[in-house]
């Protein structure tokens, strides 16, 4: 147990009274330091923000331009209050990252989302040595196990080449920031071409404009009238599922990517043709791993089957609680869908 | 085995039905006839007798795993599939297996029932040591039961045709009833020349469709061409007598022995070679129909008391006749069936077989108006049957026509949910539900259905954001969501902490805009009690 921990859980999300910030918080605040571009976690309405450096382009992207930003190199130390605070490639996305934080001492380190397979379009995860340590648990079962990347890449690939021997066209459902263009980075061009969603291809650009290097990909809504879908590879929104817009493409072959694929159920209820297991958050062995290289004295646990994970750890000899008793749906791998409410 | 998973997979691949259907084609047209056998016998929803409780493979799974026990057990609940949740948390193992469906089931499946534990466990053990995740998914199934692939046996039926080349009604008619999944049965099952002669064999039954309630019965047309039947809540069954024995049979194809002695009694007074189809119902010496829940003291017993016999008696109503004189007549308008079929009985008086009254009307609105009456019946409202319609397999649209009475409805407040299963696994959608009693919410239903797929997902977000206590699977919520429940029928029950029990409650709606403080009390639910 940490007598005094940097952090404490609050009601807007954790806060750091030292430096008077909030990690990742739930609601508007006055500072915000962000692990990383998803809306759960970069919180619209903040006053500053101070996020890594490669997550420039998406957070302007995505978050009201009159905040105030600052970005720091990964690795790169600033104190705020006397608490000093650096980023650590998180490999989720594009610029996300874990944040240290160290003061008096005592150092915590909140990991956002993360996973520790490579993955073209990011920095991979490098473990950062704690005494607390902040996990995310969206996949903390043992029946998640992730294949390796390139396995998924090559299923996806194999899919493509068949699903365009029998002339049809795919659609590839992925967040519309992050996984998208990890997928499209894994896609083999030679098969076809590849267009995109809006809502991806504005994600496209802004990796492109932080450097990522991706295949070339054609915005679906620049095809104007009639138009030769065969053997093309569509990346899409999964709302775009069963949606008109979907009319145009003619015969598909439909395939979702997410970790939430690895239960039979989820994937019959997306009533796709095809799911591919893949996921930029950790699975439970990389979980783990995590949480034995970051060798915390304490863990705390969020986002997902945080019950769960904690009373594991504990039985492993670990100090661990769930800071949080919300387990996240399948909706929710890396955006909040909207939360019903009662009318009073 | 490996071709009988890749068919699994195939078919939990896609939700087209020619694609379904055309791999099982593929299936039969190439397996051996024993294989096929077994195939028909699990894809069309039957089981293996449960060959190893499931509660031990939960505690090995864990133990090969090397997970604690309630790990794997939380795992289980959230795939909601004990099969697969073997086949996700257990390590894979290799593929060395290469044996028949057939083999594996008879060699190495059947025999676990007869094990001690031990032998069990080491030969459960070595079975996920050899079964890669795929394989070891559909073996996992085969013994916990339950495939849940989105295959109806219908979709079985037609597939078995196409491959043989056999009418559907046929192979449906043959696939009835009890038999044993072997080589013999499917050879038999696909053999044009095949006469069919079992004598326990029932047909399979004709279902109405629900008319639309808001149309009417209008759009039906010329109501000459119609006969109406009342609706009874009971046990629909076929009643067959063939060569000086009486087989009984209810639509969920239970061969029901010994259940309904009253029944069996009067069914020998039938000559050989009838087939008649009706409904089970409890019913008084005077002819009042007793609700469905006096009937339900009576389902599930394997032997009736003196007691029960005369507190709850049972009589056959026969609507139609399937086989007369030896002779199949489903072919026959359903005006001569029913000719025939007071013909017979009308040889025949004995308290527990009837016919059903059929209604008269000169026009529609004489029905309409009867109808109102059927609540005070028992009744759920009106049959009505084509004159000219033949008896048709499964649940042909424009024949017969189930016009039910409006449901009784109240608002209900959502405060307990439990994930589902299958399809529905890992997402809430069993919700119980509770009334107003005083300042307390009661519980007084279950509802599963009626909810949109996006609607379940915003539920589910809710139970997961709202979540005040956790019993094993089921969790509290805060009672804010207000739903609208319909149900058939209502009875007083002293298992029921509300003090009533209700039947077939569903989901009419979600109510947004009401607040929980609306939602009804439970004298409110009294009060449409029958008296």
């Amino acid at each position: 147990m940490l007598s005094q921990p940097i952090l404490q859980t609050t009601d807007s999300g954790l806060y750091c009274a030292a430096g008077d910030f909030y990690v990742d918080p739930r609601r508007p605040v006055d500072r915000a330091v962000t692990s990383h571009a998803h809306t759960d976690h970069a919180r619209w309405g903040c006053r500053r923000y101070l996020a890594a450096a490669p997550s420039e382009h998406l957070l302007r992207m995505r978050m009201n331009e009159n905040a105030e930003f600052q970005f720091l190199p990964y690795g790169e130390t600033i104190t705020i209050g006397g608490v000093k605070i650096s980023f650590h490639p998180a490999g989720h996305m594009l610029g996300s990252a874990q944040i240290r934080l160290e003061h008096q001492g005592q150092v915590a380190v909140v990991t956002g989302d993360y996973k520790l397979e490579t993955d073209p379009t990011c920095q991979t995860w490098q473990p950062v040595k704690c005494h607390l340590l902040v996990t995310e648990s969206t996949f903390g079962l043992p029946v998640y196990r992730w294949s390796p990347p390139e396995t998924i890449a090559a299923d996806i690939n194999q899919w493509w080449k068949e699903s365009r021997d029998q002339d049809k066209c795919c659609v590839l459902y992925g967040y519309a920031v992050g996984k998208s263009q990890r997928l499209i980075a894994s896609l083999d061009p030679s098969i076809g071409p590849i267009y995109c969603h809006g809502a991806v291809q504005k994600g496209n650009d802004a990796y492109r404009r932080s450097g990522v290097q991706l295949p070339e990909t054609i915005y679906v809504g620049d095809i104007a009238g009639k138009h030769d879908w065969r053997g093309a590879m569509v990346v899409a929104v999964p709302s775009a599922h069963g949606s008109p817009w979907m009319k145009k493409f003619g015969r598909v072959s439909t395939a979702m990517a997410s970790g939430w694929m690895a239960v039979r159920g989820a994937r019959r209820r997306r009533s796709v043709d095809r799911g591919f297991i893949l996921s930029d958050h950790v699975d439970w062995p990389s979980l783990m791993t995590a949480v034995e290289a970051c060798a915390p004295q304490t863990t705390w646990v969020t986002h997902g089957y945080s019950a769960v994970v904690a009373r594991y750890l504990n039985e492993q000899g670990r100090d661990a609680i769930a800071i949080d008793n919300r387990s996240r749906g399948e909706d929710e791998e890396d955006t909040t869908a909207e939360i019903p409410e009662a009318t009073s | 085995m490996i071709r009988f998973a890749e068919l699994y997979h195939a078919l939990d691949s896609t939700t087209k039905t020619n694609d379904k259907i055309a791999a099982m084609k593929d299936y039969f047209t190439d397996a051996s006839p024993a294989d096929a056998a077994w195939a028909v016998h699990f894809l069309s929803g039957k089981k293996l007798k449960q060959p190893v409780p499931r509660k031990l493979l939960r505690r090995w799974a864990a133990d090969e795993a090397g997970i604690p026990s309630w790990l794997f057990d939380e795992s289980y609940h959230a795939v909601g599939d004990l099969a697969e949740a073997m086949s996700l948390v257990v390590p894979q193992g290799e593929s060395t297996d290469d044996r028949s469906l057939t083999s594996w089931i008879e060699d190495r499946l059947m025999p676990l029932r007869e094990m001690n534990e031990d032998h069990q466990r080491q030969a459960v053990i070595d079975l996920w040591r050899q079964t890669p995740a795929l394989t070891r998914l559909v073996v996992m199934k085969l013994i916990t039961g339950g495939f849940r692939v989105g295959v109806s046996k219908r979709l079985v039926t037609r597939s078995v045709a196409l491959a043989s080349g056999i009418a559907p009604e046929v192979v449906a008619h043959r696939l009835m009833g009890n038999w044993e999944p072997t080589a013999e049965f499917f050879l038999r099952l696909t053999d044009p020349d095949a006469q069919d002669t079992i004598v326990s064999q029932p047909y399979p039954f004709c279902l109405a469709h629900p008319l639309d309630p808001d149309a009417g019965p209008k759009p039906l047309g010329d109501i000459d061409q119609y006969v109406a039947e009342w609706k009874w809540d009971g046990i629909r069954g076929q009643v067959i007598r063939r060569s000086g024995q009486t087989f009984i049979w209810s639509r969920g194809e239970d061969l029901m022995e010994n259940r309904w002695p009253e029944i069996e009694a009067a069914s020998e007074l039938l000559p050989d070679g009838t087939v008649l189809d009706g409904e089970i119902l409890a019913c008084l010496p005077d002819g009042e129909v007793l609700s469905f829940g006096e009937l339900q003291r009576r389902i599930g017993r394997k032997t009736v008391g003196k007691k029960l016999l005369t507190e709850v008696p049972v009589v056959f109503h026969a609507f139609d006749l399937l086989e007369h004189g030896g002779r199949d007549v489903r072919e026959l308008p359903f005006s001569q069936r029913r000719e025939q079929l007071q013909n017979l009985l009308c040889d025949i008086t004995h308290p527990n077989l009837r016919i059903t009254e059929l209604i008269p009307a000169t026009k529609w609105q004489d029905w309409q108006e009867i109808r109102q009456t059927s609540r005070e019946r028992n009744s759920e409202g009106l049959m009505l049957k084509r004159k000219d319609a033949v008896y048709d397999v499964g649940r042909v649209r424009g024949t017969w026509w189930k016009w039910k009475v409006a449901p009784y409805t109240i608002d209900a407040v959502l405060i307990y949910a439990q994930k589902g299963h299958g399809k529905r696994a890992s997402l809430f959608t069993d919700y119980t539900f509770a009334l107003w009693d005083g300042e307390a919410l009661v519980p007084f239903a279950k509802a599963y259905s009626g909810l949109d797929d996006a609607e379940i997902r915003k539920v589910d977000h809710y139970v997961r954001r709202n979540t005040k206590e956790k019993f094993g699977p089921v969790r509290s919520v805060t009672p804010t969501l207000v739903m609208e429940l319909a149900f058939e029928g209502l009875q007083k029950s002293k298992r029921h902490k509300s003090g009533i029990a209700t039947r077939f409650p569903r989901i009419l709606r979600w109510r947004h805009d009401k607040n929980p403080k609306d939602a009804n009390s439970l004298d409110e639910l009294l009060e449409l009690l029958p008296e």
